[in-house]
């Protein structure tokens, strides 16, 4: 019955839209690349673009190549970092914000002025502030995913149905009990949006942010996907320049895809709508 | 469960009397102040279902939330056997007119909020909850969230979730509002039957003028707005009701025609000021009566 389902769903429609659109992509991207040698003329755009099979054979030279992963891990500690410290200051904060009146009155206008700033106008300003440029860079990151975070929360917390809050307080519950059990769960399925575009923008700007600063202090292979990409620029390897975007997609959609599965644990009563 | 039943008799001897004297609100201030509620004065008796029934938006819930303690009259007093109300309590509980049941927990979990939040997590208060589940029909959505619920269902969760409290006074806001006609009725007859089992003090606010003479010990008929008292109406019809002795009864219909005819007339009274919600309920009257 499970492999029945698992079977029909792999073999579903949209499924097999999805592996011919693909595929389709991926030819039309070949037969652009290769346009000059193919129909004798040179196809706009794509005809500058290294081909996907010149791609493929770069990316599979590097598989074995520990600078490449090195890069892939550097990344994700990056922003792994940022995004956790993002969500442990983020969270209270945001929580603290929507209950405390005076708190909110005294915080939220430096706030609301300083989350217009883009994380990456912060980049020089930080690497004078920062003793090291890894630190740096986690603080950029930080900063990327840390107003979407508390902007989410607040705004979760302070829209809660207030009959629940009502309803609790009749039945005797204290305000200790209140936040724990009525305030924090109402606010999760926030924190968890919050979070999912939080995750997007830390992967946006940790690879500016790369690119800029040249990567942690010695550079090279330490320097992460967004310098990867930068470096190959520089090299003049245009296959290793798309192997490094592709990458940078898949990292981002299993970071994505990670924090959706936490989020449906935490939140399950969502899935029975 | 011979404790719960036990519990239930003793409860009947407690008087539980809510007393509104004289009871002015008003919202906003200087030239946007609105006038909610004027020299408003009744009585919940102890150990009766006293239904209020006014126009839709004639001030009930603002009533509700007075009584419950989640604001406080401008002027006038409301006591609890004649200790004034300050605030929230659990000895008066509140069913709200949309389901206030929380999303995040399941039925069970509901039921047993407010013993946890109290400490009063015991064997006892989860035996009271399993048999609570039994006597509202749910013990087979006990795991279930309340999106999984009819409306029907949830409605019961809700008063499963207030009763375990043990509340002095169970104070209800159009609880069936929402429904369609064949749940409610039921829903009708199963609060009826949960009510003549112990007789707590209840307070039960509706629109509806077939639900409020169904349920109603005491009927109080409310003004429009500014809201006050109009009249208190005895509803002497023998209990234990249902549905088809109450349609039948002459009585009944007796106290309907009067009480139509008291409603007409607030409402007319803000027809012609020109309100909405006066409109509606004249639109709904005249449907009534063919």
């Amino acid at each position: 019955m499970k492999q029945g389902t698992f079977v029909s769903k792999l073999f579903s429609r949209a499924t097999l839209r999805g592996i011919f659109a693909i595929a389709l992509f991926i030819v039309i991207w070949e037969a652009g690349a290769r346009s000059e040698q193919w129909f004798g003329f040179r196809m706009p755009f794509l005809g500058l673009v290294p081909p996907p099979t010149d791609v493929a054979v770069s990316w599979a030279g590097l598989l074995g190549d520990a600078g490449y992963w090195q890069s892939w891990y550097m990344s994700f500690l990056r922003v792994f970092g940022g995004f956790l410290a993002a969500m442990l200051i983020g969270i209270p904060l945001g929580l603290f914000m929507a209950v405390n009146k005076t708190f909110y009155g005294i915080y939220f206008p430096t706030f609301e002025i300083m989350r217009p700033i883009p994380p990456l106008a912060w980049v020089p300003a930080s690497i004078i502030f920062w003793p090291t440029q890894e630190l740096s860079i986690a603080f950029v990151t930080f900063l990327g995913a840390f107003y979407t975070i508390v902007i989410n929360v607040l705004g979760g917390a302070r829209s809660i149905n207030k009959q629940f809050l009502q309803a609790a307080q009749s039945m005797g519950a204290s305000q200790w009990d209140i936040f724990r059990r009525i305030v924090l769960p109402a606010t999760l399925p926030s924190i968890v949006v919050g979070s999912a575009v939080g995750m997007g923008i830390t992967w946006e700007v940790v690879v500016a942010a790369e690119m800029i600063s040249g990567g942690g202090g010695s550079g090279g292979a330490s320097g992460g996907l967004g310098f990867f990409i930068w470096s190959s620029y520089v090299g003049g390897s245009y296959e290793q320049i798309v192997v490094g975007m592709i990458s940078i997609g898949i990292a981002g959609y299993f970071s994505s895809e990670i924090l959706r599965q936490l989020g449906g644990l935490l939140t399950p009563w969502l899935k029975t709508r | 469960m011979a404790g719960v039943a036990e519990q239930a008799t003793a409860r009947e001897q407690d008087a539980s009397e809510i007393v509104v004297t004289s009871v002015f609100k008003s919202y906003g201030a200087g030239p946007f102040a609105k006038e909610v509620v004027r020299d408003c004065s009744f009585t919940i008796e102890s150990n009766k279902l006293t239904v209020m029934i006014g126009p839709s938006g004639c001030g009930k819930s603002t009533l509700i939330q007075l009584i419950a303690g989640f604001e406080l009259p401008d002027s006038g007093s409301i006591t609890m056997n004649a200790a004034p109300i300050t605030g929230p309590g659990k000895d008066r509980l509140v069913l709200f007119q949309e389901s206030a049941l929380f999303p995040w927990m399941t039925t069970y979990d509901n039921i047993m909020y407010g013993p946890r939040a109290r400490g009063e997590d015991t064997k006892e208060s989860a035996d009271l909850a399993e048999f609570l589940l039994t006597k509202v029909g749910l013990e087979a959505f006990r795991d279930k969230y309340p999106t999984q619920l009819s409306g029907g269902m949830q409605r019961r969760a809700e008063l499963a979730r207030a009763m375990i409290n043990k509340p002095e006074v169970m104070i209800l806001d159009e609880p069936f509002r929402g429904l369609d006609h064949m749940s409610k009725e039921l829903m009708w007859e199963y609060y009826a039957k949960l009510y003549e089992e112990d007789r707590n003090t209840n307070f039960f606010v509706t629109t509806d003028i077939d639900e409020a003479i169904f349920l109603a010990d005491r009927l109080l008929i409310m003004t429009n707005l500014p809201t006050s008292t109009r009249a208190v109406i005895e509803i002497d019809i023998p209990r234990p009701r249902t549905i088809e002795a109450v349609a039948d009864s002459s009585r009944a219909n007796e106290i309907k025609k009067e009480v139509m005819t008291l409603l007409h007339e607030e409402a007319m009274k803000s027809f012609s000021g020109g309100s909405k919600a006066a409109a509606d309920f004249l639109d709904a009257y005249s449907k009534r009566v063919d």
